[in-house]
């Protein structure tokens, strides 16, 4: 069974987001990376980029097939977690933490409401 | 939808299962990289059931096997394998397949995908004295890979397989189950695939798991690339009914020295005007997927027709039909990565060579 943990928020695309005040940590959920399998290399775009919510984000590359990482919210990037650029395969092992992807200064915090809770978001998965 | 006569097991094992020419196969276990490298380090099993077996029967079925493809079976002794294709009249390819000569028959290993238009297309050419079975129900294929195949299905056998060789088979006992035996595969590392009656299909399977400590079970994920990192075609991707063998670099198994066969004359024809080539190229960064485009010097000069990342050599690689003469090894290209390009090196032969990673 997928982990779905408490007190993110999640797209139908299956990003993750964890609001931290003004400040959204994304990453992609566990059944985002067990349905990916293997991901061997992450490319996300630079710090200081402004995205508009549902714009790519990321790119992962996985064995056999590469994803992209649509933008939760609208923001400027202001962090890259490097370490997982360096070992992409933190995706797999730890979605929910050490595999968190980038930060994102959020530009309207009304767009969070269109996220699903950790509740909605199970129904998703049938749990 | 159908169900190879292993369906369950690949349940109970934890497989995911996609759709595949119409059977429900498994496209991995515990993790394409793991299983990938099981194969290249130790033994790996696939279950390739959903592949067709044709029996060709008749006082005439080399002469006729051999005018429906393009090597020649006239060569092989027997229980000696073959790596062929059948092609149209206009040299496009029907299939790739292997023929095995047996005592009786030549059994032709056809693609699952093209198993029916393969029979169809058999049944309609048939000339003098022969008979054409499609067995593709009947037979089970499970194919043992890995460098140490050889050491643990050895015991197992009534016969000593470590005297069959590369491209030949025998008829063996497993236990108390018929089996052809030939050492094959599509994984570029030593190997054996085995055929036997459905009927014994749990059997063997759970002897094969039982006997061989840490056997891996591999889905179609793992299976492709190591194909590709053998620099195998694959039917539907490499080659298809537009490519014909000379372009594809399949020369080497057309024999045109051969009397007539379906395709002789347009493969003929089209040697003399040869426009692009099937090439392998790697990347340092980037990693190619079927459908991208190729660049020299901003000019599209191909296509992307299988590519992904290589666990064993640790970057991207790809085959795909690049114009003549940019396809030549040692030739850099570029490759359209969505709004980026990203340098390939073409090169000459297979990505990987057998044993050249870990086990042995």
């Amino acid at each position: 069974m997928v982990e779905v943990r408490e007190g993110l928020k999640y797209t139908e695309n299956e990003e993750w987001v964890k609001i931290e005040g003004d400040i959204a940590v994304i990453g992609i959920t566990d059944y985002a990376q067990e349905e990916l399998s293997d991901i061997v290399a992450l490319e996300p775009k630079k710090v200081g980029e402004v995205v508009k919510k549902g714009e790519t984000v990321a790119t992962v590359e996985a064995v056999k097939a590469a994803s992209d990482v649509y933008a939760p919210l609208s923001g400027e990037i202001i962090e890259i977690n490097e370490n997982a650029v360096l070992s992409p395969e933190l995706l797999n092992q730890s979605p929910y933490d050490e595999g968190w992807i980038l930060k994102l200064r959020i530009e309207n915090t009304d767009e969070i409401s269109s996220l699903m809770d950790a509740q909605e978001y199970r129904k998703k998965h049938g749990q | 939808m159908k169900k190879t006569p292993f369906y369950e097991k690949h349940i109970e094992m934890g497989g995911r299962m996609v759709e595949f020419a119409g059977f429900y196969m498994p496209i991995q276990y515990k993790g394409v990289v793991k299983e990938v490298l099981s194969v290249r380090e130790r033994v790996g099993i696939f279950d390739v059931s959903h592949m067709g077996e044709i029996k060709i029967t008749g006082k005439d079925r080399e002469k006729f096997v051999s005018y429906i493809t393009i090597n020649d079976p006239t060569t092989l002794k027997e229980f000696r394998v073959q790596y062929s294709a059948m092609c149209y009249k206009n040299g496009g390819i029907i299939d790739d397949l292997l023929v095995y000569k047996l005592l009786d028959y030549f059994l032709l290993v056809v693609n699952a995908a093209n198993t029916e238009k393969d029979y169809k297309w058999i049944v309609e050419n048939a000339k003098w004295d022969v008979g054409v079975e499609n067995m593709s129900e009947r037979i089970a294929q499970l194919a043992v890979q890995g460098p140490k195949a050889e050491r643990f299905l050895k015991p197992l056998f009534d016969i000593d397989i470590s005297s069959i060789t590369y491209y030949e088979s025998a008829m063996t006992k497993f236990g108390g189950t018929d089996m052809l035996t030939s050492r094959t595969g599509y994984t570029g590392e030593d190997g054996f695939e085995l055929y036997f009656d459905t009927k014994h299909a749990f059997s063997a399977w759970d002897r094969l798991f039982k006997e061989i400590p840490d056997l891996e079970p591999c889905g179609l994920a793992a299976r492709d690339i190591l194909r590709l990192e053998a620099r195998y075609c694959l039917y539907g991707n490499d080659i298809n009914e537009l490519t014909n063998p000379i372009e594809a670099g399949l020369s080497w198994i057309t024999k045109l020295d051969k009397e007539d066969f379906i395709g002789k004359d347009a493969i003929l024809r089209a040697k003399e005007n040869i426009t692009r080539r099937l090439a392998g190229f790697e990347m340092e960064k980037g990693i190619p997927r079927r459908g991208f485009e190729i660049y020299k010097n901003d000019n599209k000069v191909g296509t992307v027709t299988s590519g992904g990342y290589s666990p064993t050599l640790k970057k991207g690689i790809g085959l795909g039909y690049i114009d003549v003469p940019y396809h030549k090894s040692g030739e850099t290209v570029d490759i359209r990565i969505k709004d980026r390009f990203e340098p390939a090196t073409i090169i000459k032969g297979a990505f990987y060579i057998r044993g050249s990673y870990g086990g042995g």
